[in-house]
């Protein structure tokens, strides 16, 4: 069974979408970890290697994404586990901006995933599936 | 109608506690030098007939139980994978099972680690890694290193379940002294303290105290059955708890400040409030947590490091002293005896930054966010604003001259509204040192055990 870490980043309290998350994915026949609201980037990692995760799911809802997962990458590899699939997704950045644009920047800090305000979980099943070669 | 005796072979008393249930009260007590490096005996029978002139020599005990921590007491060493989770799961276990906790160690082991744990005697080792289902990779490296380096020391292991088999196997090949039990962290936060906890207990009553030379006591009474620090906690969370009818003392915190450690008990939940979202490892209701570079003699150097160059100032101005030099003195000296009112006074100063600061390592902090949904409390480690009693345990509070002047140090008295803190408690002091002693009779009467440590543990 594979295992993802979930949770809300930074001082971000939207516990409705992480519960659903949860949920979905563990009716999808995952070990989900849920590391809850007000999480760190280093909470999500420490839930990751104890778990031997093979991907953390970053939500943000509350406009600050951007700062909150800044160097996350960079964490991993310095906590060995560099390879970890990182998924974000929510409400990531503030106001009207070019979601082309935000995605990439998000890329460029080391996510493999990111998905633009209003995606359902169930839309992004088929990417997990995939990346996790099932 | 019974008698009991009970006993505590300390560090460096051997107390000795009687009771009688048909009067419902200690009948005497004494205590004596432990004598573990010659004899435990002797200073057993020497406190034995100083207790018999008090209470008659006719006296027949129906049981006789001890607890230790005499010889160093339990040295353990705790190893994990990573520092917030298992290690500080590792701790906590081996913290709540009595033993001191000097070593601790995360991640892949190295071979120098491991040559530490070797060098420094540790009694038994706690091996955890990985939830279960999770890492498994790095326990089995630690274990494989254990092995390969020889080690003889006890091992329990308390990790991923995931991986017993393979561990066992190693444990086998290398012929390693270990042990299998439940893991300490079987879930992301979650915190399994019993198991490990009764393995390591089980492992100290047959095979630590008889290496230290405490076991030939048993030819003389029925048993040794604690180590003295979790006698201790089960007394507070008898006394905190109640038994059936005869109700506890609510949430309490209980501080003993001794010359080679400064032990810090709470007995309440993590927090009673529903608007605070709680992070970090899961707080078990009794916590237990040991400083051991803080004390009034051995570690009174390990103040010196705890506190800042303006603290040093301020203190020698407030108190007319050089704090430096009085705790090298007390730490080159750690026999000591104060001799006039001067040293009282320094002690009982030292005893005070001593609960301070382990306090403030003890309680939980609470950081309050600003979030778009308005402030939000975010809580790590336990609540203790509301605790009910502080109550105070161990040799330099019993006998200071102000044992409230110390008690107090546990609340917020630099005003920093972060720690959780006890705010308002009462002050309580177990003035006829009983609490490990009621530890033993917990196991034998409780309600006995709940009504003398009522009478005996006064309000101050």
């Amino acid at each position: 069974m594979k295992t993802i870490v979930i949770g809300v980043i930074g001082a971000d309290v939207h516990a409705v979408g992480n519960k659903i998350i949860e949920y979905t994915l563990q009716n999808s026949g995952y070990n989900v970890v849920n590391v809850g609201v007000l999480s760190s980037q280093e909470d999500f990692i420490h839930a990751a290697i104890e778990t031997d995760a093979d991907m953390i799911l970053v939500s943000s809802l509350y406009g600050h994404g951007e700062i909150d997962c800044r160097g996350m990458r960079s964490k991993c590899i310095e906590s060995g586990i560099g390879d970890i699939l990182l998924y974000v997704g929510g409400n990531i950045v503030v106001g009207k901006q070019d979601f082309a644009e935000v995605k990439q920047r998000f890329l460029q800090m080391g996510f493999d995933r990111v998905y633009p305000p209003g995606t359902s979980i169930d839309k992004s099943l088929a990417d997990i599936k995939a990346d996790l070669g099932e | 109608m019974a008698k009991y005796l009970l006993i505590d072979f300390g560090s460096t008393f051997t107390k000795l506690t009687a009771v009688d249930t048909e009067i419902g009260d200690i009948i005497g007590t004494a205590a004596h030098f432990t004598t573990v490096a010659e004899d435990i005996r002797i200073g057993y029978h020497n406190a034995l007939s100083a207790l018999k002139t008090k209470i008659g020599n006719n006296i027949k005990f129906d049981r006789i139980d001890a607890c230790s921590s005499a010889a160093g007491g339990l040295k353990m060493a705790a190893i994990g994978l990573v520092e917030e989770m298992t290690v500080e799961a590792a701790k906590r276990v081996c913290l709540g099972a009595g033993a001191k906790v000097d070593l601790v160690f995360s991640h892949h082991l190295n071979r120098q680690e491991v040559q530490t744990i070797i060098e420094e005697k540790i009694d038994i080792i706690l091996l955890a890694g990985g939830a279960d289902g999770g890492n498994s990779e790095c326990v089995l490296f630690n274990a494989d290193l254990l092995g390969q380096m020889g080690v003889k020391i006890s091992i329990v292991y308390a990790g991923n379940k995931s991986c017993q088999d393979e561990i066992k196997a190693i444990f086998d090949r290398y012929g390693l002294d270990g042990i299998i039990c439940e893991n300490v962290m079987p879930r992301i936060n979650q915190l399994n303290i019993e198991d490990a906890r009764n393995r390591i207990r089980d492992l100290f009553l047959k095979k630590i105290i008889v290496a230290k030379g405490i076991k030939k006591i048993e030819a003389e009474i029925d048993e040794v059955v604690l180590p003295t620090p979790e006698a201790v906690l089960h007394a507070c969370e008898l006394f905190s708890k109640g038994y059936l009818d005869e109700k506890g003392q609510g949430d309490i915190v209980v501080v003993d400040v001794g010359g080679a450690t400064t032990d810090m008990y709470s007995l309440c939940p993590a927090t009673k409030r529903s608007d605070v979202v709680l992070g970090g490892l899961e707080e078990p209701f009794a916590k237990r947590t040991v400083e051991g570079d803080l004390g009034i003699r051995y570690s009174s150097l390990g103040i010196l490091k705890a506190i800042s160059q303006e603290e040093i100032t301020m203190i020698n101005q407030t108190h007319s002293i050089d704090i430096v030099s009085e705790l090298k003195k007390r730490h080159e000296d750690p026999s000591m005896l104060p001799i006039d009112e001067h040293d009282e006074q320094v002690d009982q100063l030292i005893a005070q930054m001593c609960t301070y600061k382990a306090m403030t390592r003890h309680a939980g902090k609470m950081e309050e966010v600003f979030s778009p949904m308005g402030m939000v409390f975010h809580q790590t480690g336990k609540d203790l604003s509301d605790v009910d009693y502080v109550i105070g345990t161990g040799g330099p509070i019993i006998k200071a001259k102000h044992p409230v002047a110390i008690l107090s140090q546990t609340t917020d008295v630099f005003r920093k509204s972060s720690e959780l803190r006890p705010q308002h408690p009462q002050y309580m002091l177990d003035k006829d040192y009983i609490l490990s002693a009621m530890g033993l009779l917990v196991r034998i009467d409780p309600v006995l055990a709940l009504k003398i440590m009522k009478k005996h543990i006064i309000k101050l």
